[in-house]
């Protein structure tokens, strides 16, 4: 169990969905949480064991279509991530963990399967994988720069009414509608895969501050000379 | 060898004169395009060229290049071998190598992993030889496991005798549907893609080097071959010190997948080692460059458990350049870049550079290891002292390395 005085860092399922670079979400929390003299604690939650209720940000990545399948089932039946989201914590679900947060998602031979229901969408399997840079400017109503990352997927995502579209899509396909993401609440889904907080250190601010309050600003050099650079990459025009 | 017929022998003549002219204007090595040519001309080139030699297919992420050039010095004892040593792994590059050497009787290949149903059903190819799987270019490669079940698929109902390695879960699935199997114990270091059962999804219990299924009855195999830090045990419990001269851990595995592979074809570890011991530098990896009194030791590492290996082999005495591009044969996604734990180089001088060095600058920040910054391969070498560096390179950046040191190397 996580304990009382730590900020817990809930990194569920590496052993199924960790497919390319995830980690890094988890590494980026760290050291921000870190440079600010917050302590951290992070929890690696195999599939074989129970999601702790009592974390404050849990982390779910990417996978290949089996391994999500599992996952959906395995976090389904447990309940603690369920239970965790309604005591308030923030989640970062990313790609594969993206569409199993909604109700309904696309397996291997496109068949539908059963999402676990904490965000408000729909996912099925589109007619070609979206691979490449992405570019999104975020929901005003969350005050974020503009979003960059790197998208590997096959799925199209609904957005219900009980969800807010994260960011509108400037470069790359995302949901698939014109829009990149969601959010409701503290939960944020995105379908910049792997470590998307390495490019987005404000989207990683946003969900350490929703768990302990205003934050002091940091040396972002190396971040902003990143970020920089992949936006003047691909940016059209 | 039985003759080819006028079609197949015109493609494959005509093949390789585009392949010289390849090389005489200097485009390449010209393994590609003349296999290309010949592909053209007789799409069943590559299934008559192999008819009625002795194939070894080698597959695996990492260390493909290296084990094919380690079976391929133990074979020449026996005859002469066609192989395309420079990791030209796709059918055309199959059928350069095997039309410039047309009289060979024993052929070894290099597959890249997506093409290797394709190759063994086109050649028949009577062994294959298969390492590891883990994440790799993950923007264009296919997923791991459904590169294994393509294998076990293609596997099934063929008389190949397979060589694998049972330390790596997956690829004891993939080979598991072989009729003939010599399983080998050659260890793995990158564990991250194998926590889960490939069999069922359940978790994979480890203990030391065993594993086995909780949910399942799939685990490992008992190995016939292991490799036991730097000696191999052989099939009659034989110890033999290796002594190859290529470094880490990760080529003396590929030495044992390598020695059973030649005892596949009839040669003894006695003979089969000696050549193996011969074998200094692969297609320029872990060869050394020297510029103004630098000796700068090229280590090839394409992704996340490649990098682990090149960390084994990499002196922690010695500063080190890192360079990393994101080209097409690299794959255009830096994601891997946070799978690698990069801690291990803090206390060393480090020096990051090639065209995604920004990403790579982050990642070493945030793994709280110090850095310089250098715009190209040649300002970080300029800046060491003089003496031996080891250099760490992606794909296309390791390339560029070799291009600017002459390819001779």
């Amino acid at each position: 169990m996580p304990s009382d005085s730590a900020l817990s860092i809930v990194w569920i399922y590496p052993d199924l969905l960790s497919t390319y670079g995830d980690q890094g979400n988890v590494l980026v929390l760290e050291q921000r949480a870190r440079l600010r003299g917050i302590e951290t604690e992070t929890i690696h939650v195999r599939s074989a064991d129970p999601v702790p209720e009592g974390g404050d940000i849990y982390l779910i990545g990417g996978g290949e279509d089996r391994p999500q399948i599992l996952a959906a089932a395995r976090l389904r039946k447990d309940g603690g991530l369920h239970r965790a989201i309604a005591r308030g914590a923030a989640m970062l679900a990313v790609c594969a963990g993206y569409q199993i947060m909604g109700s309904t998602f696309g397996g291997e031979e496109g068949q539908p399967v059963d999402g676990i229901g904490l965000l408000d969408i729909a996912s099925t399997r589109g007619p070609a994988r979206a691979v490449g840079e992405l570019v999104a400017e975020v929901d005003a109503g969350l005050n974020l720069p503009t979003l960059t990352g790197f998208e590997n997927h096959m799925g199209v995502t609904r957005l219900g009414p009980g969800v807010k579209p994260l960011s509108r899509t400037l470069v790359g396909v995302g949901n698939g509608d014109g829009f990149e993401g969601c959010y409701a609440g503290h939960v944020v889904g995105t379908y910049l895969h792997g470590p998307a907080l390495a490019r987005n250190p404000a989207l990683a601010d946003l969900l350490l501050s929703w768990r302990v309050g205003p934050l002091a600003p940091l040396d972002d050099s190396a971040y902003e000379a990143l970020r920089q650079e992949r936006l003047a990459a691909v940016r059209p025009g | 060898m039985t003759q080819l017929p006028l079609r197949a022998q015109l493609a494959s003549a005509l093949g390789r004169s585009a392949a010289t002219l390849s090389r005489m204007t200097g485009r390449g090595d010209g393994s590609v395009i003349g296999g290309r040519v010949g592909l053209l001309l007789e799409p069943d080139l590559l299934r008559q060229l192999a008819r009625d030699r002795k194939l070894a297919l080698v597959s695996a992420t990492n260390g493909k290049t290296t084990t094919t050039r380690l079976i391929t010095s133990a074979l020449l004892e026996l005859g002469e071998v066609a192989t395309n040593a420079f990791g030209a792994n796709m059918p055309a590059g199959h059928v350069s190598a095997l039309s410039q050497h047309k009289g060979a009787p024993y052929g070894v290949l290099e597959v890249d992993e997506k093409y290797l149903p394709e190759v063994l059903n086109t050649t028949g190819a009577g062994v294959m030889c298969l390492m590891n799987l883990s994440r790799d270019q993950m923007d264009r490669a296919a997923e791991i496991w459904l590169l294994a079940q393509k294998w076990r698929r293609a596997l099934s109902g063929k008389p190949t005798h397979v060589i694998a390695n049972c330390d790596d879960p997956l690829v004891t699935w993939g080979a598991s549907t072989a009729a003939k199997v010599t399983w080998v114990a050659g260890g793995q270091r990158w564990k991250e893609d194998s926590w889960c059962c490939p069999e069922c999804g359940g978790p994979l219990d480890r203990k030391d080097a065993d594993w086995a299924c909780r949910e399942c009855t799939f685990h490992r195999p008992e190995p016939q071959w292991s490799l036991d830090d730097d000696s191999a045990i052989d099939p009659r419990g034989q110890r033999w010190r290796l002594d190859i001269q290529l470094p880490g851990q990760a080529n003396r595995s590929n030495a044992v997948m390598a020695l059973a592979v030649a005892e596949a074809f009839g040669m003894p570890v006695e003979r089969a080692l000696p050549r193996l011991r011969e074998v200094t530098s692969v297609a320029g990896r872990y060869t050394t460059v020297e510029r103004d009194g630098r000796q700068a030791r090229l280590l090839l590492s394409k992704n996340p458990a490649g990098w682990l290996e090149a960390f084994d082999v990499a002196d922690p005495q010695l500063p080190i350049i890192l360079s990393v591009n994101a080209q097409g044969p690299d794959g255009r996604d830096t994601s891997w870049l946070w799978d690698v734990d990069y801690r291990i180089l803090r206390g060393r001088p480090v020096f990051v550079t090639g065209e995604r060095r920004l990403d790579l600058a982050l990642r070493l920040e945030v793994a709280e290891v110090p850095f310089t910054l250098c715009r190209t391969f040649t300002e970080a070498l300029a800046m060491q002292p003089p003496g031996r560096v080891d250099v760490i390179a992606n794909y296309t950046a390791f390339q560029l390395i070799r291009s600017e040191f002459g390819r001779a190397v």
